[in-house]
């Protein structure tokens, strides 16, 4: 007798304003405890939040994103509880009406294609921080975070699987990096994931479900759910009942614990905040944001394979991220468009493979695609070899110069004059008359052996189409 | 001099013959004089009042004065103020002191108007008598034993007994208009988000509105064009231009149309007030205007409405009083728990307190459609019926209040008689209207006020009819004798 696993994700995308979403105060990570904290974000007495602008563009533009509705009256509202690190005693969040509605989005695993609803996006504030222990006895409050904005991105309890659940996250979390409205920084907290588990028996209603909070890494988000969908699975099959709660994910022992109770949950008492206005948003707001968003994942991946004829892999890598797909793009583009896959094929593995290594951003690479397609010129135009660029690359990598530089300061250009070639071929062939009597034996395999010795011989610089040209002629 | 205009003080400034530093001088020494006994101030701050004065002299001197630039103003103690106690009456703010100027302070302040005091009010302005100060009640100048109303009643006890020629003060559910009339002043209440809520010390949030506190009409709308003004730190100030709330004062009145609600005249109002309020009536008929019959239906849902709303805002407003960051904080709480309930059972008074359990009672969840949406509901039908009737007229007038002040401790220990008497006033703001209060006579030698509420944003109008009924009556002249 199998179970159904019911998975629904929470997340928190941190939008990439300037300033908090509803003071004027800096959100950029790091600065020393409460630097950061206005009389707004302190909650001081007759402070008055307004609301930065920059977050309804954001939010449209990821409810575009998602075909989803947007709300064209969002209303902000107040969720009352006290805690140290909530100034007000409420966070303004959206209750009733969110700026983005139902929508939804395609996901792929392992090949197979699923649509996962998104329930709604809301907008709201983050908390601050408490930090136990550092001061002894007494908790630190750290309001920096506070007021910091928040898009809340809510799934439809659609996936069955920890797979299916990291595929829509990592789908999320490409899309809205896409957008420019996060940058997606799991281990700074700009990009957190929740995950409500449950399991039934196939038919019935929704089992109780848990709660695993702030996760930040895709490979522990899987792995809790897993362990968390196990121990369901056990509790219910020792003929116990699932509690509804938090559980926090141990990622060195692989277990997950209780948090809290939702017994003790707070009755929140929203209400509509009367210090903020309804925001009414236009078919023209609607339409300005549309003119100004970037493509979309998904559309690139597929035009990359369509005008570029590249694998279906090639494109999916090459569009992980809008920077490296703009970077390829751009190389493409300096390259005149002559041979889009070798294009391709150099982004996927050497530059791909350099910036993994040096554990860089695509943005800061110390090569430009207008330095990697000068490169792939020398390669189109046969003035280098395939071989010989990775030299080329590397050199460039470090900082020596612009390929046309390298080759010439390295002397490193094909060798294509039909001479020298030929006499690098009757050297050879005079030095292994043995190999070549066998050759003519019927062991043709030694071809590649001769083709070996002659561009060892040149230092790798000939021209191997020609070598071998010149090769089957010499033996015929 | 505390019988000059407000216009006659800023002529005599401008000529040189006062100087500022003389004008606040006398206030401050009338405040030495008189505040032991009427308590309408919670500070008083003679130094900051003189020194503004002198650069206020210079200002004058330099021939960069405006209207009120020179003349010394009181704010209620709700109106944060830079380095000056704002305490709210309430013991949670008595050791707080803002960083910072409320809008209205700011504004006033580079008008060059020198600050005498906070006025006393009901704690967190939750009240209509302010009896519920931590710092003890104000006494009503006409009669000691009376209270002078509230929450603004230090505001309107300040302007009666002539300690202050000008005042701020809030109206959330009547507080400017019903102590206006229990002290012989005039008192408007702007239409809402007229004047920015910043830096007034939030209870509840979709009514607070701001305005002045006056010896006149005139008064006011000089008051009013230094006071409103669009501020983008509040977004529910209007983004408008500001108009000229004295451009009307001197339109003659022929042809108004003042709308006079039958259920404004019912049970309940005293029957000297509505003598009074009807003698005053027919007094602004004499300059020309007529009245017809308007009807305001659900002016009984305004209190019960008013009562859940404006908790309900309130009980999230004051959440932030926890004893964390600022206000009073318990001695050696044991924990978080300990920490929140000491200090706010210790901080808040009894009336505060209340108010916060209704308010959080009517947003709990399974009660908050009961409540909550029915009151908002309420309030529209309210709103509804004041639209309506402007159809027909072009002012509504009435009471105040049903009754003149009452006597210290009277009701006190009755909150809902209490909450009754604001029924007049509460409908305005549900509306979110403007409306004014104009001293138009006595009973048993307490004043009465007259209550004018027009369309939205028609202040102007408003003052206009205060200011020509001020011409031809003299009621706002005249003062309790042992101030005079």
């Amino acid at each position: 007798m199998s179970w159904e696993v019911v998975i629904g994700l929470e997340i928190h995308a941190q939008l990439t304003t300037q300033s908090k979403i509803f003071s004027g105060s800096s959100i950029a990570y790091g600065a020393s405890p409460n630097s950061q904290a206005s009389a707004i974000d302190l909650g001081m007495p007759g402070m008055l939040p307004v609301l930065n602008a920059g977050v309804i563009d954001k939010s449209i533009s990821l409810g575009l994103a998602l075909n989803a509705e947007i709300g064209r009256k969002s209303v902000f509202d107040r969720k009352n509880y006290m805690y140290p690190d909530l100034p007000k005693g409420y966070q303004t969040t959206q209750l009733e009406f969110p700026i983005v509605g139902q929508g939804s989005l395609e996901i792929d695993v392992d090949g197979e294609k699923k649509v996962i609803g998104v329930t709604r996006a809301h907008l709201e504030e983050d908390a601050g921080k408490s930090n136990h222990g550092v001061v002894p006895g007494m908790s630190g409050i750290d309001l920096n975070r506070a007021g910091t904005p928040l898009l809340e991105i809510v799934s439809d309890p659609d996936m069955s699987s920890a797979k299916e659940a990291v595929a829509y996250a990592k789908k999320m979390h490409e899309l809205v990096q896409y957008l420019g409205i996060c940058d997606g920084n799991m281990q700074e907290g700009s990009f957190r994931v929740d995950s409500n588990v449950s399991i039934r028996k196939p038919g019935e209603p929704f089992g109780t479900r848990t709660e695993l909070k702030n996760i930040n890494s895709f490979r522990f988000i899987e792995k809790a759910i897993e362990f968390e969908i196990e121990r369901q699975i056990e509790v219910i099959e020792n003929g116990g009942e699932v509690v509804q709660e938090t559980r926090l994910y141990d990622s060195e022992n692989d277990t997950t614990r209780s948090m809290r109770s939702k017994e003790e949950a707070n009755d929140y008492r929203y209400f509509p905040c009367p210090d903020l206005l309804p925001v009414i948003i236009t078919e023209e707001d609607i339409q300005a944001v549309k003119a100004t968003m970037p493509e979309l994942p998904d559309t690139k991946r597929i035009r990359f394979v369509s005008e570029f004829g590249l694998s279906d892999y090639d494109a999916e890598v090459l569009t992980g991220s809008r920077d490296m797909a703009e970077f390829f793009e751009a190389v493409v583009k300096a390259t005149d468009n002559k041979d889009a896959k070798l294009c391709a094929n150099w982004m996927t593995s050497g530059f791909a493979a350099a910036i993994n290594k040096d554990n860089l951003a695509v943005t800061d690479a110390p090569i430009t695609a207008e330095m990697l397609a000068g490169m792939l010129n020398r390669i189109m135009d046969d003035t280098i070899s395939g071989k010989i660029a990775k030299q080329v690359f590397e050199a460039m990598w470090n900082g020596e110069g612009t390929a046309d530089e390298i080759i010439e300061a390295k002397g490193l250009k094909q060798i294509t004059d039909t001479g020298a070639i030929e006499a690098l071929v009757d050297e050879v062939l005079a030095n292994n008359q043995s190999q070549v009597e066998a050759y003519k034996g019927g062991q043709e395999k030694m071809m590649g052996y001769f083709v070996g010795q002659i561009m060892k011989a040149s230092g790798g610089q000939a021209n191997p189409g020609q070598v071998n040209k010149m090769l089957k002629e010499k033996l015929s | 001099m505390h019988n000059l205009t407000i216009k006659q003080m800023s002529e005599k400034l401008h000529a040189g013959e006062i100087t500022s530093v003389q004008l606040t001088q006398h206030y401050l020494d009338r405040i030495s004089q008189y505040d032991a006994e009427l308590n309408a101030f919670v500070t008083v701050t003679p130094e900051l009042a003189i020194s503004m004065a002198e650069a206020a002299d210079k200002m004058l001197a330099a021939g960069n004065g405006e209207l009120l630039t020179g003349i010394p103003i009181a704010h209620k103690d709700i109106f944060c103020t830079d380095g000056v106690k704002t305490s709210c009456s309430s013991k949670m703010l008595d050791n707080f002191i803002a960083p910072y100027d409320a809008y209205v302070v700011e504004k006033l302040k580079k008008v060059g108007m020198p600050i005498l005091g906070k006025t006393n009010m009901d704690e967190f302005a939750m009240g209509s008598t302010s009896e519920s100060s931590y710092y003890g009640p104000t006494k009503n100048p006409w009669d000691l034993n009376a209270v002078p109303g509230g929450s603004s009643g230090g505001a309107a006890a300040v302007i009666s007994a002539g300690l202050a020629p000008m005042a701020t003060g809030t109206d959330t559910g009547g507080s400017i208009r019903q102590p206006a009339s229990f002290c012989g002043i005039t008192g408007i209440k702007p239409t809402y988000g007229s004047v920015s809520r910043f830096g007034i010390v939030a209870y509840a949030s979709s009514f607070d509105q701001a305005g002045p506190m006056t010896r006149s009409a005139e008064d006011a709308a000089w008051m009013l064009n230094a006071m409103a003004g669009f501020d983008e730190r509040d977004s529910t100030s209007l983004e408008r231009e500001t108009p000229d709330f004295a451009a009307e004062l001197n339109q003659p009145l022929k042809g108004l149309k003042i709308g006079v609600p039958a259920e404004y005249f019912g049970e309940g109002l005293d029957s000297g007030v509505e003598d009074v309020v009807r003698n005053a009536i027919a007094e602004v008929e004499k300059l020309g205007a007529e009245t017809v019959e308007v009807h305001l239906p659900n002016k009984d849902l305004a209190v019960p409405s008013y009562y859940v709303l404006a908790p309900a805002e309130a009980s999230s407003n004051l959440s932030r009083f926890d004893g964390v960051r600022f206000g009073h904080r318990c001695e050696a709480p044991k924990d978080l728990e300990d920490l929140y309930k000491r200090s706010r059972s210790e901080g808040f008074g009894a009336e505060v307190k209340r108010r916060i359990m209704v308010g959080a009672y009517a947003l709990s969840a399974g009660f908050y459609d009961a409540y909550y949406l029915k009151a908002q509901k309420l309030r529209r039908m309210v709103r509804d019926d004041f639209t309506k009737a402007f159809e027909s007229c072009d002012v509504i007038m009435g009471p105040v209040a049903p009754s003149p002040a009452f006597n210290i401790g009277e009701k006190s220990d009755d909150q809902v008689s209490m909450y009754l008497s604001d029924l007049y006033t509460i409908p305005v703001n549900l509306a979110g209207l403007p409306g004014l209060s104009v001293p138009a006579g006595f009973v048993n030698n307490r004043p009465v006020g007259l209550h004018i509420v027009g369309p939205y944003f028609s202040e102007a109008k408003l003052l206009n009819i205060g200011h020509q009924y001020q011409q031809v009556t003299d009621w706002h002249k005249q003062m309790p004798e042992q101030y005079q």
